[in-house]
């Protein structure tokens, strides 16, 4: 056990520290959107430095260094310690980037990865559709060749950021008569091409953070597919996998256990700290223990990630259901530590935090369902990490038996 | 950066947990409880294997090893349900008598052959009598006392001083509980002669804090032994002609379970590694680790028996010697409730 990053990386960290000093004031504030220019010229200048896009190659327009797990921790390190904004994370930068350096055309490559990094180009990301959620293979947006052009015809939902995206990716169904995993496609297309209606999806936090986005007759040149038809299966689980773990870090839930703690000591039931009231430092202190164990694990993951001498499978596939199930219960406290108060929303001239702790619980019960509910989450835990096997399927085209029916 | 057992770790780990199959077979376990061998002969084993002084250092003929190999071992022992006095006598009294400077009984300890118990009960919160000192003699009775079998015990006042006493000088009576595979005792002291072995209350606590991340390690094993045997048993289990594993409410009882152990696995390392390299939030940590693996073992413990079914309840499969384990640790040397209450006052909440 050595925790320690080594002394030869000293060096690195005052470099960040220094950076991060000298240059936070020019970080976008609240209010500067995606598309702000104060955005893009942070975006750059982070680039510029190799704090953002660090290992991408500097003909796609990143920092082009080689690969160091330890050197891009200390950046999140130092930036996460002066609450530094890291930098545009959209969708495009996260999930599609790898995708396209894992499997575009060079010319694909050179077309999109340097403006998606540098927040240039927005992407939006068209997965689910309101019959394919859980069983996202199952997914029927179509899209047929008309000579030169796929002509696509469907919905999508879930989509965030679809209203300030100038391109999406997508899925769709390519192959009619596939199995279904195999029939599947993998299109980018600009968001202004005639045809695509966005409608805006209003959920329990009040905001829209996703939309519906309805497709008839979109026309798209015929080779903005990545990978081969039917493929796409296989691309959008490269990007699924990158998604889960980082829903929710230990970082992050410690932060906002912090944030708790905060609280309890500034808020009073009747002139006494709710930090004295022994119920409330038990709830908490029983959630710190839950969150070290996550920061351990996260530890433990980075190690593995090194060293390449652990098998962290498991440790890693339970990151997404223990990390957002113990998210939305610390925002839960921060909520009953401020009782009534704690009902406090909108304009409520009351509530704390801007009214984060509301709006995060809300949040974070959203999070528990997307990107994999916490029960297809166990279900892949228990098939894939402790090699339990599949639900037998119930043949489609011939009449269910009565007990395969009451058993599932 | 290295967070993990190195390769000596894992060799010692594997040692340790092959022996404790070939050694430690749940009949052994199931002739301790039916009173027909003592725990001695499954302690010598281990210390032959050179457990007994694993913390102690080499000029008393100890390995030296540090507390992440003590969490290694514990978990290897706890998943065997192996019975034998490794936190008492091996650990919390090791330390203690090694950092008090009382080092005489450590050569002894460190072949098997002489076992120190613990009587902290009066510093961890007792819950009847206290034992009092007039003269370097002992007056009062002490419960829980760990190791029923001991050849001394160090005896732990309310106000942090500790006395060491011959097992010949005591009143003793073996308490039983739930779990036959870790026993205690009742101490009663009629003015016994004892010797002053420290004065200092840190070294006290310093001395829980590293019994408590052995239990917590210990928990972690046995509660890996229940996942296991219930992800076996419902691949073998079969109703409704399929095995039970394959229905999602029984999938998701092991996901649960695994997914809530699979991280205790990183803290409780981390919480061994704390005490090697002194760091500020040792003590701490050890509070949450020990309180964190009681409410998951318990979780583990009782979903696991829900797997096995009517089986489960039985005698027959022995699920019940990890049960009960898991739940005398979470007991022992403070309940989560008392141990977290102890983690909020070191940081000063």
């Amino acid at each position: 056990m050595d925790l320690s990053y080594g002394s030869e990386y000293d060096a690195f960290r005052e470099e960040v520290k220094s950076f991060v000093r000298s240059n936070k004031h020019k970080q976008p504030q609240l209010g500067d959107g995606i598309k702000s220019q104060a955005m893009r010229d942070w975006q750059r200048l982070l680039i510029e430095h190799g704090y953002h896009s660090r290992t991408i190659a500097r003909e796609y327009g990143g920092y082009g260094a080689e690969p160091d797990i330890i050197k891009s921790r200390i950046i999140a390190e130092e930036f996460g310690a002066e609450r530094v904004h890291r930098g545009f994370n959209g969708q495009g930068v996260t999930m599609l980037t790898p995708v396209l350096l894992e499997m575009g055309t060079e010319e694909q490559k050179k077309a999109f990865v340097e403006p998606t990094i540098k927040a240039e180009m927005i992407w939006c990301q068209g997965y689910s559709e309101p019959g394919a959620g859980s069983d996202l293979a199952s997914l029927t947006t179509k899209a047929e060749l008309d000579g030169e052009e796929w002509v696509i015809n469907g919905q999508k939902i879930w989509t965030s950021t679809a209203h300030h995206a100038d391109w999406i990716f997508c899925l769709v169904r390519t192959e009619a008569d596939a199995p279904k995993h195999l029939g599947i496609s993998f299109l980018l297309f600009r968001m202004d091409t005639p045809g695509i209606e966005i409608r805006p999806l209003v959920d329990m936090t009040g905001d829209a953070n996703f939309n519906e986005v309805f497709f008839t007759d979109v026309r798209v040149p015929k080779h903005q597919i990545v990978g081969q038809r039917g493929q796409g299966w296989q691309v959008a689980n490269a990007i699924l996998g990158h998604e889960r773990g980082s829903l929710a870090t230990p970082d992050a839930a410690m932060n906002r256990l912090n944030g708790v703690k905060r609280l309890m000591r500034e808020e009073s039931i009747n002139g006494e700290p709710v930090m004295s009231n022994a119920v409330f430092r038990d709830r908490l202190m029983k959630l710190e223990g839950r969150a070290l164990a996550m920061q351990y694990n996260d530890m433990r993951l980075l190690s593995a990630k090194i060293n390449k001498n652990q098998n962290v499978r498991l440790a890693g596939m339970i990151v997404k259901l223990i990390g957002t199930e113990l998210r939305h219960e610390i925002e839960c406290l921060g909520i009953d530590v401020m009782g009534e108060i704690g009902l406090s929303y909108g304009n409520n001239p009351h509530k704390r935090g801007h009214g984060s702790w509301q709006y995060q619980y809300m949040f974070y019960l959203g999070l528990i369902i997307g990107g994999g509910t916490s029960q297809i989450q166990k279900n892949i835990i228990s098939e894939r990490g402790l090699g339990m096997p599949k639900e037998p399927k119930i043949p489609s085209k011939t009449a269910v038996p009565k007990t395969a029916a009451r058993e599932a | 950066m290295e967070f993990g057992l190195s390769q000596d770790q894992l060799l010692l780990d594997d040692s340790v947990r092959k022996f404790l199959a070939s050694e430690v077979p749940l009949d052994k376990v199931r002739q301790l409880a039916a009173g027909e061998v003592n725990d001695a002969s499954f302690w010598q084993g281990l210390a032959d294997m050179g457990l007994a002084g694993l913390i102690i250092p080499e000029a008393h003929g100890g390995a030296d090893l540090g507390m992440l190999d003590a969490v290694a071992i514990a978990e290897a022992l706890g998943y065997a349900a192996c019975p034998g006095p490794f936190l008492s006598t091996a650990i919390m009294s090791a330390y203690l008598l090694n950092q008090a400077g009382a080092t005489d009984p450590l050569a002894r300890m460190a072949t098997g052959e002489y076992r120190v118990g613990v009587a902290f009960g009066d510093v961890i919160g007792s819950r009847k009598g206290q034992v009092t000192e007039i003269n370097s003699a002992l007056s009062g009775q002490s419960l829980f006392a760990l190791d029923a079998d001991a050849d001394a015990y160090l005896v732990a006042l309310s106000d942090g001083r500790v006395f060491m006493i011959e097992a010949s000088e005591v009143g003793r009576s073996i308490l039983s509980t739930i779990d036959v595979t870790q026993s205690v005792c009742e101490l009663s002291f009629d003015q016994s002669p004892a010797c002053l072995v420290s004065s200092n209350p840190e070294l006290v606590w310093q001395t829980i804090y590293r019994g408590r991340v052995i239990q917590a390690a210990d928990t972690l094993g046995a509660a890996q032994y229940m996942l296991d045997q219930a992800v076996a048993y419902s691949l073998d289990r079969k109703q409704f002609n399929r095995v039970i594993g394959s229905f999602q409410a029984v999938k998701h009882m092991c996901a649960e379970m695994a997914s809530q152990l699979e991280p205790c696995r990183a803290f409780a390392w981390y919480a061994g590694h704390a005490f090697d390299e002194s760091t500020d939030d040792a003590a701490l940590t050890a509070c949450h680790a020990k309180a964190h693996l009681a409410e998951v073992g318990q979780f583990v413990a009782k979903t696991s028996t829900e797997v096995h079914g009517g089986m489960g309840f039985t005698d027959l499969v022995g699920l019940h010697y990890w049960f009960k384990r898991i739940g005398f640790n979470r007991q022992l040397l403070g309940s989560p409730e008392a141990v977290r209450h102890e983690a909020a006052q070191l940081s000063d909440l």
